[in-house]
Parts: C-alpha cells; sequence; structure tokens
C-alpha cells in the first residue's frame, strides 16, 4: 500500500503542476456559480439551502469529471510513461488505486472550493447543516463514481478526445437509466422487476436521496460498489492490453 | 542459474504481424549484448517482453532466477529498462521524477539520497536537477531515462537504443558508461550503430523479422564478410543477413 501513496503524491503534484488544475478550478466554480444563481433561482426561492446548487451537480459532473478522467491512462499512453509505471515493481492494483485517488482527491479540492456558498446560506439564513453535510458527501461519492467509469475507459486508448467522448456517453447512461424516458422504453418489453433493476442503477436516484439529508447506507453502498467494479474493470483492461 | 537473463522461446503477434517469433536469449553475468536488427525487426518488443511490460504469446522470461510472469515483482526488482526514446513525466524535474521513482522503488532516507547523488553523477545531470523535463535538450532527456535506470543499482539493464539522437560526444559518453556498467552488470541494448557494438558489446545478436540470425561476438560477425570486402565490414554482415531472407512476415490465413 506505499506504493499507492506515493504514486497518489505524484499525480496529485502533477495536476498543479500544470495549468489544468487552475483552468479547472475556474471554470468549475464559475458553472457552479451559473446554475446557482442564474438557473437555479438561489435569491428568487428565498430558502436558506443549498438546493439548486446541489441539483446541478449530476449535469456539471457529466462533462467535467470525464474531463479529469480521460487523461488519467490514456495521458501515460500517448507519453509512454505507462511502460515505465507497468515495469516497476508495483502491483496493477496499486497502480490503478493510486492513480484513481489523487484524481477523486483533485475533484474534492474543487468540490472543497465551493464552501463560501455554504458561508453565504448561513450568513442569508439558517440552512440545515445536515442536509448540507449529506449533500456533499453525496456529490463527492458521486463524482467517484463517474471517475471510476472514466478511469477504465481511459485505459482503452492514447486518444484523450475518444476517451472522453466514451466517458460522456457512459456516465450519461448510469444517469439517464432513471428517467421515465428510459424506464418507458424498457417497460415496454421487460419484466418489471428488471426495469426497476435498472431505474435502481441510476446516480440521481441515490444522489438525490442524500442530497435531501437521508444517509441511506444502500446509497454510500452503491456508490462504494460502482467505484469498485470499474476500478476492478480498469485493471483488468490494461492486463488485457498487456497480453493483446 | 548462472544465466542473469533468460528467456526463452518468446513470441508475439500484433494481429497478423509476428513481431517477435520464437526468440532465445540467454546472457550470463557481466555480458554487454548488442541487440541489432532493422526497424520493425522485434527489438523493441523483445524489450517489452523481457521487462514485462507486454505478455509473451508463448515463452518465458527468467530474471536472475525469478520468472517474470509468476514473480513478476521480484523480476521487475532486478532490472533497469531504458524504454525506447525514454519517455518520462515531461512536468516534473529530474530531481521530482528521480525522487518519486527512488521512492516507489523503496529506496528510503540516506540510502535514497545516495542513490539519488549516485545517478546524477553517473549521467552529468547535475546542472539540470530542476529544470522541467519538457524543457530539457534530447540528450538531456535520454540522460534523464538513463539515469532512471541506474537509480536501484540493478544487475541487468535493459537499454532501447540508448544512444539514439544524441550528438557524437554525447555518444562517446553514454557508451564509455555502458563499458564500465558492463563490468559487473548485464546488458542488454538495441541499437542501429554497428561500430557502437564493436565499441561496447562482448556479443552481438541480430534479429530480422522477429527471428534470431545471428548471435556471436563482433569478432566473429566480422569473419562472415569475404575478405574481398574491405571496410564497413559488419555493415555488410548485417545487409546480408537481414535482405536476404525472405520468409514471410504474414501469419497465413
Ligand atoms: N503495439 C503494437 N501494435 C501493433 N503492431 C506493433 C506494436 N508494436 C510493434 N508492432 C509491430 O511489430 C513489429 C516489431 O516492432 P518493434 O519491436 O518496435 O521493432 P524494432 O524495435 O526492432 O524497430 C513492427 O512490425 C511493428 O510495426
Ligand atoms: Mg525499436
Amino acid at each position: 500500500m506505499k506504493a499507492v501513496s506515493t504514486i497518489f503524491r505524484r499525480e496529485f503534484a502533477s495536476y498543479f503542476n500544470t495549468p489544468l488544475a487552475a483552468v479547472f478550478l475556474v471554470i468549475f466554480l464559475f458553472l457552479c456559480g451559473i446554475f446557482t444563481f442564474q438557473l437555479g433561482g438561489f435569491f428568487e426561492r428565498g430558502q436558506a439551502d443549498l438546493r439548486p446548487f446541489f441539483n446541478f451537480h449530476p449535469w456539471l459532473y457529466l462533462f467535467l469529471v470525464p474531463a479529469v478522467a480521460m487523461r488519467l491512462w490514456a495521458e501515460e499512453r500517448r507519453l509512454g510513461t505507462i511502460e515505465l509505471l507497468m515495469t516497476l515493481p508495483v502491483t496493477m492494483r496499486d497502480l490503478v488505486l493510486g492513480k484513481f485517488l489523487a484524481a477523486w482527491a483533485f475533484l474534492a479540492v474543487a468540490l472543497a472550493m465551493t464552501f463560501p456558498l455554504w458561508m453565504t446560506v448561513a450568513y442569508l439564513g439558517d440552512p440545515d447543516n445536515g442536509v448540507i453535510v449529506t449533500s456533499y458527501l453525496g456529490s463527492l461519492l458521486m463524482a467517484g463514481a463517474f471517475l471510476a467509469i472514466g478511469s477504465a475507459l481511459s485505459a482503452l486508448t492514447k486518444n484523450q478526445v475518444i476517451a472522453f467522448v466514451l466517458c460522456v456517453v457512459a456516465c450519461f447512461g448510469f444517469l439517464f437509466s432513471g428517467f421515465p424516458v428510459v424506464l418507458d422504453f424498457f417497460r415496454g418489453w421487460m419484466p418489471d422487476f428488471l426495469a426497476e433493476a435498472i431505474a435502481s442503477l441510476s446516480f440521481l436516484g441515490h444522489f438525490e436521496a442524500m442530497s435531501k439529508g437521508v444517509v441511506d447506507l444502500r446509497d454510500v453502498l452503491y456508490f462504494t460498489l460502482v467505484m469498485g467494479v470499474f476500478l476492478y474493470i480498469n485493471a483488468l483492461v490494461l492486463d488485457w492490453k498487456k497480453a493483446a | 542459474m548462472s544465466n542473469q537473463l533468460e528467456a526463452l522461446g518468446l513470441h508475439k503477434a500484433f494481429g497478423t504481424i509476428r513481431a517477435v517469433d520464437g526468440v532465445d536469449l540467454r546472457v550470463p553475468a557481466g555480458q554487454v549484448v548488442g541487440f541489432l536488427g532493422p526497424n520493425g525487426a522485434g527489438k523493441s518488443t523483445t524489450m517489452k517482453l523481457i521487462t514485462g511490460f507486454l505478455e509473451p504469446d508463448a515463452g518465458s522470461v527468467r530474471i536472475c532466477g525469478d520468472d517474470m510472469l509468476q514473480a513478476p515483482l521480484a523480476a521487475k526488482r532486478h532490472i533497469g529498462y531504458l524504454p525506447e526514446g525514454a519517455p518520462a513525466y515531461p512536468d516534473m524535474t529530474a530531481q521530482e521524477y528521480l525522487s518519486f521513482l527512488a521512492e516507489i522503488r523503496d529506496l528510503a532516507g540516506s540510502v535514497r539520497k545516495q542513490a539519488l547523488e549516485r545517478v546524477f553523477d553517473l549521467v552529468h545531470l547535475g546542472g539540470v536537477a530542476h529544470q522541467r523535463i519538457e524543457t530539457l535538450s534530447k540528450g538531456f532527456k535520454r540522460r534523464v531515462g538513463v539515469a532512471a535506470a541506474l537509480l536501484h543499482d540493478p544487475p541487468v539493464l535493459i537499454l532501447d537504443e540508448p544512444t539514439d539522437g544524441l550528438d557524437p560526444n554525447q555518444k562517446h559518453e553514454v557508451r564509455n558508461l555502458i563499458r564500465e556498467l558492463g563490468a559487473e552488470k548485464t546488458i542488454v541494448l538495441s541499437t542501429h550503430i554497428l561500430e557502437e557494438v564493436e565499441a561496447v558489446c562482448g556479443r552481438a545478436i541480430i534479429i530480422n523479422r522477429g527471428k534470431v540470425v545471428f548471435d556471436g561476438t563482433p569478432a566473429e560477425m566480422d569473419a562472415k564478410a569475404p575478405a574481398t570486402v574491405a571496410s564497413n565490414r559488419l555493415d555488410w554482415v548485417f545487409r546480408t543477413l537481414t535482405t536476404t531472407e525472405l520468409q514471410t512476415q504474414e501469419i497465413p490465413s
């Protein structure tokens, strides 16, 4: 596990060694602002909470998380540094975990920088801080799930644009699987329990529960499971590329 | 166990291209092997199989007795590898990059400090230690790659075109370094430059289309050329061995 922390620290520092971090953080905060104040009617609602802010997170992540995830493995392949990593005496598990955790921590930093919004509502009114905490937790878990999917897809190619597109499409699927349009499509011909199973895969449902202040262990487990499964797939993809 | 590096019956195909087609390689300690062959002969692929970056379709690799497929971590610890083109993280400085590698190779405290000082010294990197790798010249980038391969003082070195793109002075330096290291280490280096083989290698292996077509000392290679060839005798042997072999490369479907 020491290797995980070494890789984590190198990766995490690399975000701040390049303009990537600054550009990403500025865009993230800018979009958070637009969504919350312009589209979300933050002030007009006259309520001291962060619902308009968190409501937009799934859509924000749909494009911003793939932008972080696309480079994870595709960039290593393009630079040739993947050859270096994979000939080090380190297990695939440690490589995958180290890189993933660094990217996730970077997203956590972005999320943490929205803290002034919380201070604003706390100043304007008397928000339910418990709800805000669970919303942040749900948002972070959802970001991690998106990221794990993106990391696995990024291992497939050395082209970051392809990785980005694949990732947006996959994340889109996970978001929309709970929507009536999609469900109606499945309900027509599938047994109900299968359609329900697909609906229960939706990120949206699990995130919404948490953003209402309900921490159900099942929601937490769900996101953790998605991360675990996709990181495992990530390692399998790398192994498969090695033998192909 | 006298062979530090033992690769037996290596095969690797990419689609229909047989990149490595039955390569055997046994290298005892202290031997410097020059790995020769035209572009696309399979030199880099063979090295990727030896270092465990790729898995062979068939065959086995043992480094200092440790099997690359069964005990990859142990086998990888014995190897210092310079991949083709000397890839490194462009946004890091040479110092940061080599410290990262030292850390991941479990070199800690004063041992790490000494290891870094030793390789910075060996490849003369001191002056650019705190410059981002992306701003370094090709020669310095290559040196960073060589330093990375030497950092943990491994018994086996696999160097893919270590002098490619260097100027004559830098080539000379790298060759001297390899000759020094070759006294105690097992080294396999690939190159296009035949004088290099004469200068530093005790043994030359020529591969063509994934197969070994010559394996012997540079003197034996020289002896293969008829007396009528007055100059560039190794070139003559190389060309003869790698252009008359017209076996088909495609797998028949
Ligand atoms: N990842 C790959 N995918 C498909 N073909 C490859 C790949 N790597 C190498 N090859 C092919 O395998 C053959 C051997 O390549 P390589 O080992 O790089 O040769 P060398 O290093 O001797 O120039 C070439 O025909 C090359 O095109
Ligand atoms: Mg090559």
